[in-house]
């Protein structure tokens, strides 16, 4: 990803390294102001639209956990619907044990969190593309484990309790709400690790892997730390759909289809910037929305984009606004200028 | 007695599991592509025989005969033009170009075919019957035929492999594109025929399948490709025999999963393949150097 136009020998005081070109206040002042407007939301429009949105945020916060993991530290996992899973079926169970499903939400989190340590220690052993079926062959080891237990509801799953007396209007504004925190915390937590110096390895991993590995990089421990993240965040959106749902079904949950959506989000998106995932979780909606009567035609569709992107718009959506406008709107990379040049000739992010 | 019956017919469902992980195996030696779509081919393969019997009205073993070549050459030109532009690109792409294929294939024939199951040959000898050994050993024509047809593929292909010319230049590509590429070998057009021979594989696997269980649009995800999957990381990854020993391996794990309790049959096959990527990871038939 990287472009070097000049070689040679340069002084050292020539160059001038930033994290954006333009002001990263903006951005944040932007990325605010939109949030909240998204909160005020149950006030302003219907009940059906919320529902939809709330969709939307369960897709968004899944694509960017896919994105940290294929388009960062290199693993295509095609078993992240695990973690969907397991997260609607933690919040089950601390629901069954009297806890308010909305608090029940951050603890099931962590709780994949914590699950995605061991099963880290079983898929890490493979690479690639047997990697990726390897955490297929997980996710429905985990359903099929999930389904012995009759007091889960076994195979045809349960309502999820703890929603009694609470007025149907307030539960759609709380469902909301919860679906919009979650997205948030997922955005602003990959935000902050791709800046921190793990975001460094990271992205440098993305570019050239053999590179990083030579530079001493911790290749191992950042992917680790890759895969319990999105092991939390997916679990966070499947604990949204427990909620959103008012119920856990196992062959819905844990149901590929998830992957499926989230990976075509982040190809469409763009693969590799934090901004692909959102523009791919739109256009996933839009498609949805407008191509849902035709069954399994949708589907169809989405797979043939995916495919057409992949092939021929390796950067997505994202990388032709970016190439034209050269803008990030989540700064994580930088920016390397030279002195006296107002263009940049070189960037890395 | 009940226990050895189970034993007997998981080794012979492990022919059929080595049907299905052989070309899996066979695309990623040859071209180090995972194909995500390789069990909706199998069943793609399964509906081109239904549709071939329906038509024609042949007899069912030899729509199998049309069937392979037809998958092989289907194979050849997704290799030549699909899989061929994503490996340009990088594995990545691979990856993600066979996903999409294979959920294109699914909701394909999802959209056309509905989702009601087909078999083929209900109703045959060879498909319902079979031999008795003993008073509780069962042993299904169909089973020891595909056993057979298993058996006979890996011997065909490492004979291929190891002894035609053709087979030679596969295995010079597998081992290096450049240098072979250099002698002037056209890499791609090997990759071609590699592909061309693991669909047709498929095919075989497809059309047993078929003929053992009942064909649906989703059956390729849920069952063909994650079968094929584990019985190539429990025999050893990259090794042709190792897909037999790994398909009779989960077969019989099944098996007796199924024996214990009849809804743990699936739960028992990944038990064992966890069980084998913790203890030997690199398979129970490990070919270190050749990987």
């Amino acid at each position: 990803m990287s472009v070097v136009t000049k070689a040679g020998p340069r002084p050292a005081e020539s160059f001038l390294v930033t994290r954006s070109q333009r002001n990263v206040v903006w951005t944040g002042v932007g990325a605010l102001i939109v949030v909240v407007v998204l909160a005020l939301f149950p006030y302003l429009v219907y009940s059906g639209t919320t529902s939809l949105m709330v969709q939307g945020f369960i897709v968004l916060t899944l694509a960017s956990m896919w994105n940290l993991l294929a388009g960062y530290a290199g693993l295509v996992s095609v078993g992240q619907q695990g973690f969907v899973g397991l997260g609607a079926y933690f919040v089950l169970i601390f629901a069954l044990h009297g806890l308010s499903p909305f608090v029940a939400l951050p603890i099931a989190a962590i709780a994949c969190g914590v699950a995605a340590l061991p099963l880290w220690w079983l898929v890490s052993r493979l690479r690639s593309g047997y990697f990726a079926i390897a955490t297929w062959v997980l996710a429905a080891t985990l359903m099929l484990f999930i389904e012995r237990f009759n007091s889960l509801g076994g195979g045809t799953g349960l309502p999820v309790p703890g929603f009694t007396g609470m007025s149907p209007t307030l539960l759609t504004a709380y469902t909301y709400w919860i679906g919009l925190a979650v997205t948030v915390a997922a955005l602003l937590a990959v935000y902050l690790l791709l800046r921190s110096r793990v975001g460094l390895v990271l992205t440098a991993i993305r570019d050239d892997e053999v590179a990083a590995r030579s530079s001493g990089a911790r290749v191992g421990l950042a992917r680790l730390l890759v895969f319990v993240v999105a092991g939390i965040g997916c679990g966070a959106a499947g604990a949204v759909l427990a909620i959103s749902q008012l119920q856990v079904q196992p062959s819905a949950d844990f149901s590929v289809s998830w992957t499926a959506e989230m990976a075509f989000a982040v190809i469409i998106g763009g693969l590799g910037t934090i901004e692909g995932p959102i523009i791919g979780t739109v256009v996933y909606m839009v498609l949805q929305q407008t191509l849902a009567s035709y069954n399994a035609w949708y589907l169809i569709i989405l797979g043939l984009v995916a495919i057409l992107v992949a092939l021929f718009a390796r950067r997505g959506l994202w990388g032709l606004v970016d190439e034209h406008l050269r803008v990030r709107l989540f700064p994580v990379g930088y920016w390397l200028r030279l002195a006296g040049d107002n263009d940049s000739s070189g960037r890395r992010g | 007695m009940a226990w050895v019956n189970a034993i007997v017919q998981g080794v012979l469902t492990g022919g059929l599991y080595a049907l299905f992980a052989c070309g899996l195996s066979l695309m990623f030696g040859v071209m180090k592509v995972v194909n995500l779509a390789h069990g909706d081919l199998a069943v793609v393969a399964g509906y081109v025989g239904v549709g071939v019997i329906t038509v024609t009205n042949i007899p069912v073993l030899w729509s199998v005969v049309i069937v392979v070549p037809v998958m092989a050459v289907i194979g050849y030109f997704l290799q030549r033009t699909l899989i061929q532009s994503a490996l340009n690109r990088g594995v990545l792409t691979t990856l993600i170009v066979t996903l999409g294929l294979s959920m294109v294939i699914e909701n394909a024939l999802l959209q056309f075919f509905t989702a009601n199951s087909r078999g083929i040959g209900a109703g045959m000898t060879l498909v319902t019957g079979s031999f008795s050994l003993g008073s509780q050993v069962e042993l299904p024509y169909l089973l020891l035929v595909i056993f057979a047809v298993a058996v006979a593929v890996l011997l065909g292909l490492q004979w291929f492999l190891s002894r035609s010319s053709y087979g030679r230049l596969v295995r010079a590509v597998a081992d290096d594109q450049e240098a072979a590429q250099l002698s002037g070998a056209d890499y791609r057009h090997v990759f071609g025929i590699a592909a061309a021979l693991a669909l047709g594989t498929v095919a075989l696997g497809g059309m047993a399948y078929s003929m053992y269980s009942t064909l649906d649009p989703t059956a390729g995800t849920d069952t063909i490709l994650l079968f094929a999957f584990v019985a190539v990381v429990i025999g050893g990854l990259g090794s042709l025999w190792g897909t037999l020993v790994g398909g009779i391996v989960l077969g019989i794990a099944q098996q007796i999963g199924a024996q214990i309790n009849i809804s743990d049959e699936l739960l028992a096959g990944y038990l064992v393949f966890l069980l084998v990527l913790v203890l030997r990871p690199q398979g129970l038939v490990s070919r270190r150097a050749q990987s």
